[in-house]
């Protein structure tokens, strides 16, 4: 009779610590979001006054609007839309491509390739900011989006690519290998057969490489001069530092700045645990 | 593999010209073939990672200085002998170490336990692994930005509640006190950061088979034993790889530093990869950044090597 009743008390105390510990985990990482979206609705006269408050006495939305029609940032943001859309589009056709190769081919020089890959993901990527600023300053790419779009691609690139060879690892190799048999090339089965199975791997590395542009700030900073160039992080950035301290207009801009992101981490969200794992634990 | 068909084909050879050239350009395509699939990522790298990394290696040899048009001349050894009598960089490279570590121990340990807690199934967990795991999507500016905010009395409401806790006599930003201002991106990088370890974690804990668990609680073992001896022994490749990646990035990782303190107060949070940028972007000293970069990647790789070695000692010992 007292088991029964012990191992329940056990396990209600079991579960009481488990949730306890998960709300923990939740508070401290949505808290911070949450606060941001706080000060940005607080109106600018009782932001001091009320600045431990859970919830200000009264909400505004004028920060949004003047951060959407009197500010740069919907021109910040189109650039960041921009950049981070072409990279994150070209990173994708370009992992594919050889994600699908490492997975097929056996050939000279892969390990080379692929040893290449994994100590780009190894070394100080500030140490490239200098020579790459003199590398593209005589092409004219410096201060231009088309320059950021091909360096985040490049950095993007072997990540995405080691993410797509372990979503085509997953397919079996006869379904190509039947279609080449009817006559198809093997690009043209790769393209037609293989491709549309790994579409919801191809929707995570856009989201992924996606969100990773869109955060991209030294090189931005470095590389981007003129206000018409400037991305979301620079813009911010020079925002705080040369207007001092509006609070309430920059962290509207910083939830505008967080919905993009939000918005593709929560699509992606399901692919992670089997992608990043595949991708990062596996190099 | 794809060698294979051509070979029965050997037999024509005399009879059919033709067929032969058709057989060797189809054979040469075939070998050719995963070179075009992989060359756009190599040429893309080679020039935007692998050449600037040489050149940038170069640079730590000469004078480059942005704004100077009298620069470029080799200077041999120079800049680092001006390093080792640097003291920002000596002091750099400590807080670098401080920063990794007090980073990556919370980072690791917290995630572990997240990761454990998502293993078990529960109501609502999808849900709530989405909500846990949203940091990781925030923008680093953003992130900075928003924890500076948070340190900031005017609008955070962190110096209060530590003054409430009795931690602090009046609210105060410890982002402006050099012995505390290393704790503010410390903190919002453990933020940002629980979530890998948590992703990477939890799936390697799901790859285990459950059989094993199974079969342990048929042999009566303990919880606490099945964890010591089934959990951590197949979590300890994940661990071991993910702990080497993750020192590596935390220690090159200058965004949050340079968002939130810019290095300083006084120095007291800069770390060699934020002064890296400081050199190159304020006072656009490339040669001088460059002979930063290359002591940061020549401690690294020694770092690297060093667990590898490590590693293996250990894996020896066991077998």
């Amino acid at each position: 009779m007292s088991t029964p009743g012990k191992s329940r008390l056990r396990k209600t105390a079991y579960w009481g610590t488990h949730y306890l510990m998960i709300a923990a985990f939740v508070a401290f990482a949505l808290f911070p979001l949450y606060w941001l979206l706080k000060v940005s609705v607080t109106p600018n006269d009782i932001l001091y006054t009320e600045g431990v408050r859970m919830w200000p006495s009264r909400t505004t939305w004028d920060n949004y609007t003047f951060v959407l029609t009197q500010s740069h940032f919907p021109h910040y943001f189109m650039n960041s839309v921009i950049v981070s859309g072409f990279t994150a589009l070209f990173t994708c056709i370009i992992a594919a491509v050889t994600g699908y190769a490492f997975s097929r081919f056996r050939f000279n020089g892969k390990i080379v390739i692929v040893a290449l890959m994994l100590i780009t993901q190894m070394f100080p990527l500030v140490m490239l900011i200098a020579p790459i600023f003199r590398i593209l300053a005589p092409l004219g790419l410096t201060d231009s989006l088309t320059g950021l779009i091909i360096v985040y691609t490049a950095f993007n690139v072997p990540f995405a690519t080691f993410l797509m060879q372990s979503f085509f690892d997953g397919i079996p190799k006869d379904l190509e290998e039947a279609a080449m048999i009817d006559g198809n090339t093997r690009f043209e089965a790769f393209r037609r057969i293989i491709l549309p199975l790994t579409l919801p791997g191809i929707a995570a590395t856009l989201g992924f490489v996606f969100t990773a542009a869109w955060s991209e700030l030294l090189f931005a900073l470095m590389l981007v001069s003129s206000e018409s160039a400037s991305t979301f992080p620079v813009g911010l950035l020079s925002f705080v530092s040369k207007f001092g301290v509006d609070f309430g207009q920059m962290m509207a801009a910083g939830v505008l700045a967080l919905i993009p992101a939000c918005a593709f981490f929560l699509l992606i969200q399901r692919y992670l645990v089997q992608g990043l794992t595949a991708g990062a634990v596996k190099g | 593999m794809d060698g294979n068909k051509p070979v029965t084909n050997m037999t024509d050879v005399g009879k059919r010209p033709a067929a032969r050239r058709g057989v060797f350009s189809r054979r040469l395509s075939g070998i050719l073939e995963p070179y075009y699939y992989v060359s756009p990522a190599v040429v893309l790298i080679v020039a935007v990672m692998l050449m600037p990394l040489i050149l940038g290696l170069s640079y730590a040899f000469r004078d480059i200085r942005i704004l100077n048009p009298f620069s470029g001349g080799f200077v041999g050894l120079a800049h680092f002998q001006a390093l080792a009598h640097d003291s920002a960089f000596l002091g750099a490279l400590i807080n670098t170490a401080w920063w990794t570590f007090g980073s990556l121990a919370f980072q690791f340990s917290l995630g572990l336990v997240l990761a454990l807690l998502l293993n078990r199934q529960f109501l609502g967990r999808r849900l709530i692994q989405a909500l846990v795991f949203l940091p990781w999507a925030v923008p680093t500016f953003l992130s900075g930005l928003n924890w500076a905010w948070m340190f900031n009395p005017v609008v955070g409401p962190l110096p209060h509640w530590l003054t409430s806790l009795g931690l602090m006599d009046t609210p105060f930003n410890i982002l402006s006190d050099p012995d505390l201002a290393m704790w503010g991106p410390i903190i919002a990088n453990i933020w940002f950061g629980i979530p890998f370890f948590a992703i990477t974690l939890l799936a390697a804990l799901q790859s285990i088979p459950g059989e094993l668990y199974e079969a342990a609680s048929i042999d009566g073992a303990t919880t606490r034993q099945k964890f010591i001896s089934i959990t951590i022994p197949f979590l300890a490749p994940t661990i071991a790889i993910t702990l080497m990646l993750r020192t590596i990035w935390i220690a090159n990782f200058a965004d949050l530093i340079v968002v939130m303190t810019k290095g300083g107060p006084a120095d007291s949070t800069q770390i060699v990869a934020s002064y890296i940028f400081t050199q190159a972007f304020r006072r656009l000293d490339f040669g001088y950044a460059s002979a930063i970069a290359a002591v940061l990647l020549v401690l690294l790789l020694a770092y690297a090597l060093g667990v590898i070695a490590l590693r293996r000692a250990m894996t020896h010992a066991d077998s």
